[in-house]
């Protein structure tokens, strides 16, 4: 990061349309840009294409889950029933895989779950209440009815004043210089 | 990648040469509104200073609600002989409100996750609110069983913790299967509720004025910034718990209906019950999504986002759900009476013509009968009478639930042994109670929480698709 640069968090621009902002993302990622992001109120159909993110990486977090479920479930009933205190009942196998089949599932579904709400919150870096952002007066209206490309300060291709005149070339109507 | 997406030669050229008609599709937004018109709805309604009939409400609701508490007070300071149990019928009303309640919040789940995978975009507007109810009925559920313990201080032995002596609950008993089930209910349901309510959460903190709701809000909404790389974790994560409720409803209901179906009373050993169960608990669950929406959506004139397609949908789903129970009540008696068993014959002609067939009458009326009603279009634009058949279904399914349960146990093997179960007025106060119980909770959700959700509207409009010209 340059001298210049230092007290810079990005430049951002604001959007009327969903198409619009839609567009401008296009044109973003064919530049080239790294670390950037497009605000909007609502998550914009085909936007992930258009940024061109690769797949989100949730559902590795939610398998994970789901196995550690599965094994927990495998465990506790076993244990609980087989090992610590062999419980007889009907002079029935201390365990099986069938029994406690309603258990395994729930615990498989609840450890999944608890891999996909954690995973997401870890993985989008919340909860992080102090942002820049939070300190421009426009963005407010993000969660509304408007719509944001923020270009960062730490791509590599970002310079103060190329990057508002490559978001004005974009169509962008707001230019604000947003302070670290 | 970069270039592997173009969104203008998305449209395949055939389609300009045959030019298809467009399909007239029925509009989820009336009056064109625009994203600002819905922010503004739905945060208005937290933001609006706290209006009188809420105020009214909630005290009644709270005075409700102390029903539950003096008696279960009662219950707890005297014993479980308080409530109407004894022998032959062990299991009475706090088996059909357990069972009742977490019906109800059955639709719920089937409105934000099966709804969701089957890309029904008119779950938008009401899924929010009947989540909410999802997780309020589980929690008026969860009173019943775990007060039916007796000594309710010993029931964490429900748990896998070990006892005084070591020992451990045991997982071949069907009420452990649903010790896990509905608190895997109730955990999923509120995760799914409250991460789909952040970014909500956060055009609420937002708009804030004052200090303290700006705090509020900021700290439920955890930073949300509404970033396209967030939305993409977001999406996906949304999908996944859609997913992963989808089978967790099943389950839920299959497990609850397990309780009776494993057991070996003439009228509960049967292999239908768990779909039964679970159209049963979808019907009684939109029944309810109904009653709480209709009087909010006169109240909030939020007939633009809750319109009459809407309404429609509720409704074909109360008459299908409906007509698959009455389907069931006739499978019932039919294998009763092909299964040349004795005793399961009689279970069915007792239901029907014993000394619960008023019971019995009731449900089939409410359940089977009134839902038809419903395949007059007449009658499902009339929303007085919708709401008043909602609540005949609510009956219904109560009566449903206490006829499985009482007259398969008043009645069983042994004549010798039958008896007549009623409730006493301490089951009839805790049952009251849990209505007030749910209300105030509904009530603080509608006045505090967004009551729609304000992101998944703003997708289904018409101008939020980025190739609408």
């Amino acid at each position: 990061m340059n001298e210049r640069n230092e007290r810079i968090y990005g430049v951002a621009c604001t959007f009327r349309k969903p198409a619009d902002v839609f567009h401008a993302a296009e044109k973003v990622r064919d530049a080239g840009w790294t670390r950037w992001d497009v605000h909007t109120p609502f998550p914009i159909h085909g936007m992930d294409q258009a940024m061109g993110l690769p797949r989100s990486k949730v559902p590795r977090l939610t398998l994970l889950g789901g196995v550690t479920g599965f094994i927990t479930g495998c465990l506790l009933t076993w244990y609980m029933n087989s090992f610590d205190y062999p419980l007889i009942v009907g002079g029935k196998p201390f365990w099986s895989p069938i029994f406690p089949f309603p258990v395994m599932y729930e615990c498989t579904i609840l450890f999944a779950a608890f891999g996909t709400f954690f995973g997401q919150f870890i993985l989008n870096r919340l909860p992080h209440h102090h942002h820049p952002l939070f300190e421009l007066p426009n963005f407010a209206r993000v969660s509304d009815d408007t719509f944001m490309v923020v270009l960062e300060a730490n791509d590599p291709k970002f310079h103060v004043d190329e990057s508002r005149n490559f978001l004005q070339a974009l169509g962008g109507q707001e230019i604000t210089v947003i302070r670290d | 990648m970069a270039h592997a997406h173009d969104s203008s030669s998305e449209r395949p050229a055939i389609l300009d040469k045959v030019r298809p008609a467009e399909l007239p599709r029925p509009k989820l937004i009336l009056n064109d509104r625009g994203f600002h018109w819905i922010t503004d709805k739905v945060c208005g309604i937290v933001e609006e200073p706290t209006p009188l009939w809420w105020k009214v409400l909630f005290g009644v609701a709270l005075f409700i609600a102390s029903f539950t508490g003096l008696g279960l007070f009662y219950l707890v300071s005297t014993g479980t002989g308080t409530w109407g149990l004894r022998s032959p019928v062990g299991w009475g009303w706090a088996i059909v409100n357990f069972v009742f309640w977490v019906g109800i919040g059955h639709a719920g789940t089937l409105i934000s996750a099966i709804l969701c995978l089957l890309r029904q975009k008119w779950r938008t507007s009401i899924n929010r609110a009947a989540e909410a109810m999802t997780i309020f009925a589980v929690m008026c559920a969860g009173i019943f069983p775990l007060f039916h313990v007796g000594r309710v201080w010993f029931g964490w032995w429900l748990f896998p913790l070990p006892n005084q002596n070591g020992i451990w609950p045991q997982f071949r008993s069907p009420l452990e299967w649903d010790v896990f089930a509905v608190s895997t209910y109730f955990t999923v349901s509120t995760l799914f509720w409250y991460m789909g309510m952040v970014p909500d959460l956060g055009a609420i903190r937002d708009r804030a004025k004052t200090w303290w709701r700006k705090a509020f809000y900021s700290v439920l909404a955890l930073g949300w910034r509404g970033g396209n790389r967030q939305w993409s974790n977001f999406e996906m994560a949304y999908l996944l718990l859609a997913g992963l409720s989808t089978p967790l409803v099943l389950s839920v209901h299959t497990i609850v209906s397990f309780d009776f179906a494993v057991s070996n009373v003439p009228g509960w050993h049967t292999t239908i019950f768990p779909p039964y169960f679970v159209a049963g608990a979808i019907f009684s669950g939109f029944a309810m999504v109904l009653t709480l929406m209709l009087p909010l959506r006169a109240i909030y004139r939020l007939h633009d986002v809750i319109n009459q397609y809407h309404i429609d949908n509720m409704c074909k789903i109360i008459l299908a759900t409906g007509t698959m129970v009455g389907y069931a009540y006739a499978t019932e008696f039919f294998i009763a009476a092909y299964s040349g068993n004795a005793y399961e014959k009689f279970a069915f002609i007792n239901r029907a013509f014993g000394q619960y067939a008023w019971a019995y009458w009731i449900m089939v009326s409410c359940n089977v009968i009134t839902p038809q009603l419903f395949w007059f279009k007449k009658v499902r634009e009339n929303h007085s009478l919708v709401w008043i058949i909602c609540l005949f279904v609510n009956v219904g399914m109560w009566f449903e639930r206490f006829v499985i349960t009482c007259t398969s146990l008043a009645n069983d093997y042994l004549p010798s042994s039958w008896g007549y179960y009623s409730p006493t007025i301490v089951d009839i106060f805790t049952f009251f109670g849990t209505f007030g119980f749910f209300s105030v909770l509904f009530l603080l959700f509608v006045r505090f929480l967004p009551l729609l959700p304000i992101a998944e509207v703003k997708m289904v409009a018409p101008q939020a698709d980025p190739h609408a010209h």
